[in-house]
C-alpha cells in the first residue's frame, strides 16, 4: 500500500500552487505542464527543499512526511528526487557516488549490482563524474536515487539535456525499472511523448492548478484538454501481438478486435503494449477505400468534433472502448459532412509503438 | 634568536589553529547570508586589510590594559595578567589576520552549489553530513590557502605586535620585533641573518601553497 497522497499549497509573488490529490498504488504518474507551469516547485514541495504554506500534506502509504503539525527535512523523507542536471558530487567517482547514497539509506532497496545492471553503468564505476557523457550521468543519477533507498522517486525531466539516442536508451532503462521495483514513482515532463512512454496515471498542471487527472491512456485522447489540441498531440492504445509475417517483415496487432501492422516486432503473440498515434496521421474516408496503400484501416465511430485553432479540426474517434485522435482540415470535415455519431474509416499512417512487454 | 624564531613558530600555530576555527563558522555565515548585518561584518573583519597595524595594536593595548574589563575577566579567569603576554599576541595576530582567513573561505564556500547541498539532502544527507561530506572535500584546497596565508601573515606581524607585546624575549619577543631590536642596536650582522631568514621562510611558503593548491577555488 504505497499511494501517494498530496495536498500542497504554495505562494511565492505572482505564482501560486495548488494541488490536492491521491496518486494511485503502484503506478508511475506523470505530470504534464508546460514551464512555468509549477511542476517543479510541485516535486520540490514533496521533497521537502521547499516549504509550502502551512497546513501542506504529503504521505506515501501510511507515511507522513508533512501535515498535521508536521514537517520532515529532505534528509529524513526518503523521496529521492533526480534532477534535470544530475548533480553528481564532482569530487567522487562513479562508485563513491552510488556510495553516498547506499550508505546512509535506512531502509531495505535494490543492491548496487542490480541497479547497476538496470542503468547500465556497471563498466563506469571507477570513472570521474566529470568524464562522462550527460547521458551517462544521468544514468548515474538515476542509479544513485535508486540505491538510497527511497519511498518515493521523483524525477523532474531528466531527459531535458540529453541527445535522442542517449534518450530512446534511458527511457527502456526506465521502462526495466519500472518493471523491477514496486516504489511508486512520479515523473515530470513536458513532453507527452516521454510520458506516454512510461505514466500509468496523468496530472496535468497549468498555471500552478491541477485542469486535468486520470488514466494516461484516457487523458491522452480528450478533447477539451490543451493537450489534445498540440501539433504532436496523439492517443495511446493498448494491443496485443497477434501474430508476425516474416515475408513482408510485418507485424499483426489486435486492437480492439481489429487489425494494425506494424514493422515486426521480436515479441511473442499475446504480448501486450502501448501504441501512440498521432492525430496529424490520420485521415478520415465515409467508405472503406478500395485500392489504396495504407494498410491500416480501422473502422471508427465519431464520437466528438472539437475545431482547433486555424483551418482544423480535431476529431475524436472510438474503437471498441478505446479513443483516436485525427486533426482534418475544416473544409474536409465539411466536405465529408461529419457529425457525432457517424459510423466511418480511420486510415492509420503510422503507429509508434512504445515500451514493449508491458502486462498492464 | 632561537628563542625568537621559536616563538614566532609558535605563534603563527597557535593563531592559525584559532583563525580556522573561528574562521570557518564566519566564513560560512558570511557566504550563505546576505543582510545588512552580514555586510557590517564583512567589513569589520576586512578592517585590518586597510588600517595601519597600529590603530589595531593601539586599541588592543587599552583593552589589555590591567584595569579594563577584559584583563580584569581574564586575570579572574587565567590567573595570569593578560597585557605583554603571549595570549595577547594570539588575540591580536587572529584579529589582525582574520581577513586572510575568511576572505578565502568565503569565496569557495560561495562556490559550493547549492545544487549539490539539495541534491545531497534528498539522498539522507543532514545538515552535518552535507558539511563534512561535501563542503570540506570541495573547499579542502582552500583550507590549505587560508591555513597557510594565516599562518604566513602572523609570521610578518610587526605593528601589533610592537604596540600590545612588547619586547619580552621568549614571550612577545617574535622575529620581525627581535629584528627591528637588532637594528636599533645597529648589530647588522644579526640584522641580515633575521632578514634574509624571513624572506627565505616566506617565499619557501608562498611557493609551496602556489604548487600544492595551483588554484584556490573549489574543485568542480
Amino acid at each position: 500500500m504505497s499511494e501517494v497522497g498530496l495536498d500542497i499549497t504554495l505562494a511565492r509573488g505572482d505564482f501560486s500552487l495548488s494541488v490536492d490529490t491521491v496518486l494511485p498504488d503502484g503506478a508511475v504518474t506523470g505530470i504534464y505542464g508546460a514551464s512555468g507551469s509549477g511542476k517543479t516547485s510541485l516535486l520540490s514541495c514533496i521533497a521537502g527543499l521547499l516549504r509550502g504554506e502551512p497546513g501542506n500534506a504529503v504521505r506515501v502509504g501510511a507515511d507522513r512526511l508533512e501535515g498535521e503539525g508536521e514537517w520532515l527535512p529532505p534528509e529524513a523523507r526518503g523521496v529521492a528526487y533526480v534532477f534535470q542536471d544530475a548533480r553528481l558530487f564532482p569530487h567522487l567517482d562513479v562508485a563513491g557516488n552510488l556510495d553516498f547514497a547506499l550508505r546512509r539509506r535506512r531502509r531495505p532497496g535494490p543492491g548496487l549490482a542490480e541497479v547497476s545492471e538496470w542503468l547500465g553503468i556497471t563498466g563506469l564505476l571507477t570513472r570521474r563524474a566529470g568524464d562522462l557523457s550527460r547521458g551517462q550521468q544521468q544514468r548515474v543519477a538515476i542509479a544513485r536515487a535508486l540505491l538510497s533507498g527511497p519511498r518515493l522517486v521523483l524525477m523532474d525531466e531528466p531527459l531535458a539535456n540529453i541527445d535522442v539516442s542517449g534518450r530512446r536508451d534511458i527511457l527502456t532503462r526506465l521502462a526495466r525499472v519500472r518493471r523491477e521495483l514496486s516504489v511508486p514513482m512520479i515523473y515530470v515532463s513536458h513532453d507527452m511523448a516521454e510520458l506516454a512512454e512510461l505514466a500509468d496515471h496523468l496530472l496535468v498542471l497549468e498555471e500552478g492548478r491541477l485542469v486535468a487527472e486520470g488514466p494516461l491512456l484516457e487523458l491522452s485522447s480528450q478533447l477539451e484538454l490543451a493537450l489534445s489540441h498540440q501539433e504532436q498531440a496523439a492517443a495511446v492504445l493498448r494491443a496485443q501481438v497477434a501474430e508476425h509475417d516474416p515475408d513482408y517483415g510485418l507485424s499483426r496487432l489486435l486492437f480492439e478486435g481489429e487489425t494494425l501492422w506494424v514493422n515486426q516486432l521480436e515479441l511473442p503473440p499475446g504480448t501486450s503494449l502501448r501504441l501512440r498515434l498521432p492525430a496529424r496521421d490520420i485521415s478520415l474516408c465515409r467508405e472503406r477505400p478500395s485500392q489504396t496503400s495504407i494498410l491500416n484501416l480501422l473502422p471508427v465511430r465519431v464520437t466528438g468534433i472539437e475545431p482547433g485553432q486555424d483551418s482544423r479540426v480535431l476529431v475524436q474517434l472510438a474503437v471498441g472502448r478505446q479513443r483516436l485522435l485525427a486533426r482534418i482540415t475544416r473544409k474536409s470535415l465539411d466536405a465529408l459532412e461529419l457529425a457525432v455519431g457517424d459510423d466511418i474509416v480511420a486510415q492509420v499512417k503510422s503507429v509508434a509503438l512504445l515500451n514493449d512487454s508491458r502486462d498492464d | 634568536m632561537l628563542d625568537a624564531l621559536w616563538l614566532t613558530l609558535k605563534l603563527a600555530t597557535v593563531s592559525t589553529l584559532w583563525l580556522l576555527l573561528l574562521g570557518t563558522p564566519l566564513a560560512w555565515w558570511l557566504a550563505r547570508r546576505r543582510s545588512l548585518l552580514s555586510t557590517l561584518v564583512e567589513a569589520v573583519v576586512a578592517l585590518p586589510l586597510v588600517l595601519p597595524p597600529t590603530v589595531l595594536g593601539f586599541y588592543l593595548l587599552i583593552a589589555f590594559a590591567p584595569q579594563s574589563g577584559l584583563a580584569q575577566a581574564w586575570q579572574a579567569l587565567t590567573g595570569s595578567r593578560l597585557a605583554f603576554s603571549f595570549s595577547a599576541l594570539v588575540m591580536g595576530s587572529v584579529l589582525y589576520s582574520l581577513p586572510f582567513v575568511v576572505q578565502p573561505l568565503q569565496a569557495a564556500f560561495r562556490q559550493v552549489p547549492a545544487s549539490l547541498l539539495e541534491a545531497a539532502a534528498t539522498l539522507g544527507a543532514g545538515p552535518l553530513d552535507r558539511w563534512r561530506s561535501l563542503v570540506l572535500p570541495l573547499c579542502r584546497p582552500s583550507f590549505l590557502a587560508a591555513a597557510s596565508l594565516g599562518f604566513a601573515h602572523t609570521v610578518g606581524e610587526f605593528g601589533v605586535v610592537l604596540m600590545i607585546g612588547g619586547n619580552i624575549p621568549g614571550e612577545t619577543q617574535v622575529l620581525s620585533i627581535a629584528l627591528y631590536d637588532r637594528v636599533e642596536a645597529l648589530d647588522f650582522a644579526a640584522a641580515h641573518q633575521l632578514a634574509a631568514g624571513l624572506v627565505l621562510f616566506s617565499l619557501v611558503t608562498l611557493f609551496l601553497l602556489y604548487r600544492s593548491s595551483g588554484r584556490w577555488s573549489v574543485r568542480t
